[in-house]
């Protein structure tokens, strides 16, 4: 049924459709509203057999999703920022062990300086955890993702996270599909678990293994990882046969056919990306977007093929590894076939900062003209960053950075002489 | 794409009433995505609120940097900040207010807009009066049904009915529509006047 919502609203009755039994949850922007919904949800009856649990922290969260999950029952939680990076070791477990745990990371930067604003920071700091990570690009999409989420963690007994950026979705009211009861449970069979702690049939899980075979076992998770890489394309398809409508799969192309230049994405900025790629279509230009929709398993092949034309990568990303520069675009420029100094790496929306299309379109042009570096940052304000850089160079106690850099660009007053 | 800017403070409404909005369009068959300038949120603060409407998918996630129209809930903000910032001059604009452009102090800046497309409407007052508390959001939207026909005010009344309910829907429709009769009021002294 359409409806015109907000995308935490929407996500919550996604998951609410999805029939999870344990949901834990611990507030922080901006993924409250998400389990806020479907604690209503609980309370009202709306969502039944289902037990929604207050916890203490995000680590908490984490901790009774696994033990929730290893009794045989649907769990679920969300979180964002901070609060992945508190629940990280149990993260890390949650995979390691093999729980089928879905989670929405809505995603956030990471401080300090604190900021609640979105960027990838949170989902690239903890994209090695052996988790599935997929990346919505709408709310529509946010909310089909997570059918397609629950399923392909049960199927592989895996957990996977599914990003959808802070506010810029979550907080959004737009139009979103939501499907019926019956057709999700068409779609999303009952949990069989692999592993599963029954007192009938005891067994115990999370045993300490040494050098003799921890490496067989590590191995054996990147075997499982790897297996999504085709599933993920078949359910997509499959997803769309019966929902008449696409929604994941590992990479999906934008007027790519005869594109010299592809600018490749991760989550809601693709839909200004396309819209500026429109623009510059219609004055004559052949480029082309590439959404990243699964970025973990990093889908090797299916990017190098769809950029295989393509003699100039410009891959926009909200992330910064801090002394490197781009962490999706490395990825990126290891998967691309042609040269690696042909990928250029732009930096953007750090801590909310807006994407606007004049930028992108400013971006893309200079990038057609070869005028782009290896390493750009979008909208930087250089001169500000020039006089916190004076400032160092002439005074030694210089103070703190983000104080000195608000107070230069009027937001905290200035000390009296 | 028709884009939409809502100023206000906190405690007033202001994403709501895009929201309300939003909703709105949908009712009419269209498409339209509400989002608020993330922040935290304080009562008081200046707060401003989006709203797009379009007859395709909106993919576009940037803040509205130049809009159509602008819904001013609050007109002590009006020398605070950058209210008018991207207006076109063809723009729309409805202020909540009982007093005059030259009053507020920006008459020489509506001059230089079509006269036709501005509009002031108590929605304070109005909302004070059938809701019992000064949250001008409802109201507003009716008046902006007047001035601009991207959403019909029975459209208006049905968004505030799907979202809220009771006497608390009733009474905001009610202020809408009394809202929406004040503008076009105004807007027909207008015309009698150029006449």
């Amino acid at each position: 049924m359409l409806k015109q919502i907000e995308g935490s609203e929407a996500v919550a009755a996604s998951v609410a459709l999805c029939r999870p039994e344990v949901i834990c949850a611990y507030p922080i922007s901006p993924q409250t509203h998400i389990v806020e919904a479907l604690g209503r949800m609980v309370a009202t009856g709306e969502l039944s057999r289902c037990e929604f649990i207050n916890v203490e922290s995000e680590f908490a969260a984490m901790s009774v999703a696994i033990g929730a999950s290893a009794t045989g029952a649907r769990a679920y939680t969300a979180t964002a920022s901070q609060g992945l990076l508190f629940m990280a070791e149990a993260v890390f477990n949650a995979a390691g062990l093999g729980l089928p745990i879905v989670m929405t990371l809505a995603n956030r930067a990471i401080g300090a300086p604190i900021n609640i604003w979105n960027d990838h920071s949170d989902a690239m700091a903890l994209r090695d955890c052996g988790w599935i990570q997929l990346f919505a690009e709408s709310n529509q999409e946010a909310c089909d993702m997570h059918l397609q989420a629950f399923r392909l963690a049960e199927e592989l007994s895996l957990p996977v996270m599914v990003c959808m950026d802070g506010f810029i979705l979550t907080h959004a009211v737009e139009r979103v599909d939501l499907p019926t009861q019956q057709q999700v449970d068409a779609w999303l069979p009952p949990y069989e678990p692999r592993q599963l702690l029954d007192p009938a049939d005891p067994v115990s899980i999370g045993a300490m293994v040494g050098p003799e075979a921890f490496m067989e076992v590590r191995y054996l998770a990147h075997v499982k990882q790897r297996q999504a890489l085709e599933l993920i394309p078949a359910w997509a398809a499959e997803f769309r046969d019966l929902f008449a409508r696409e929604a994941g799969g590992l990479v999906r192309s934008y007027r790519c056919e005869d594109a010299d230049t592809i600018v490749v994405a991760l989550g809601s900025v693709l839909g200004t990306l396309k819209d500026t790629v429109d623009e510059l279509r219609d004055a004559g230009a052949k480029l082309g977007v590439l959404g990243i929709h699964c970025f973990r398993p990093w889908p090797f092949d299916a990017v190098r093929a769809a950029l295989e034309h393509a003699r100039r990568i410009v891959v926009v990303e909200k992330s910064l590894a801090v002394g490197l520069g781009g962490i999706f675009a490395n990825n990126i420029r290891g998967a691309y076939g042609g040269p690696p100094e042909h990928v250029h790496t732009v930096v953007a929306g750090l801590g909310g900062r807006a994407i606007p299309r004049a930028s992108l379109r400013r971006l893309l042009e200079n990038a057609m003209a070869g005028k782009l570096e290896r390493l750009n940052f979008l909208d930087l304000d250089q001169a500000l960053v020039d006089r916190a850089l004076a400032r160092e160079q002439s005074v030694r106690r210089s103070g703190p950075i983000p104080e000195a850099v608000l107070r230069d660009i009027g937001v905290i007053a200035a000390r009296p002489a | 794409m028709f884009e939409i800017r809502i100023h206000g403070r906190g405690g007033q409404g202001v994403v709501t009433a895009a929201e309300l909005l939003s909703i709105a369009a949908f009712i009419e068959g269209r498409h339209a995505q509400a989002f608020p300038s993330f922040g935290s949120e304080r009562m008081g603060a200046p707060v401003v609120a989006y709203c797009r409407i379009a007859d395709r998918e909106i993919r576009l996630r940037e803040p509205v940097l130049a809009p159509q129209a602008l819904i001013v809930q609050d007109p002590t903000l009006l020398h605070q900040v950058d209210v008018f910032s991207g207006l076109k001059r063809d723009g729309y604009m409805l202020i909540n207010t009982s007093r005059s452009f030259e009053e507020l102090g920006i008459g020489a800046f509506v001059s230089e807009l079509e006269a036709a497309r501005l509009g002031t409407v108590p929605a304070t007052e109005l909302a004070l009066e059938h809701v019992g508390r000064p949250v001008p959001n409802a109201a507003l939207l009716g008046g902006f049904a007047a001035i601009c026909g991207q959403v019909s005010i029975d459209a208006v009344c049905a968004a505030i009915d799907e979202r809220f309910s009771g006497r608390v829907a009733n009474s905001n429709a009610i202020a809408a529509r009394r809202a929406y009769q004040h503008v076009l009021a105004e807007r027909e002294a207008i015309h009698a006047q150029a006449d």
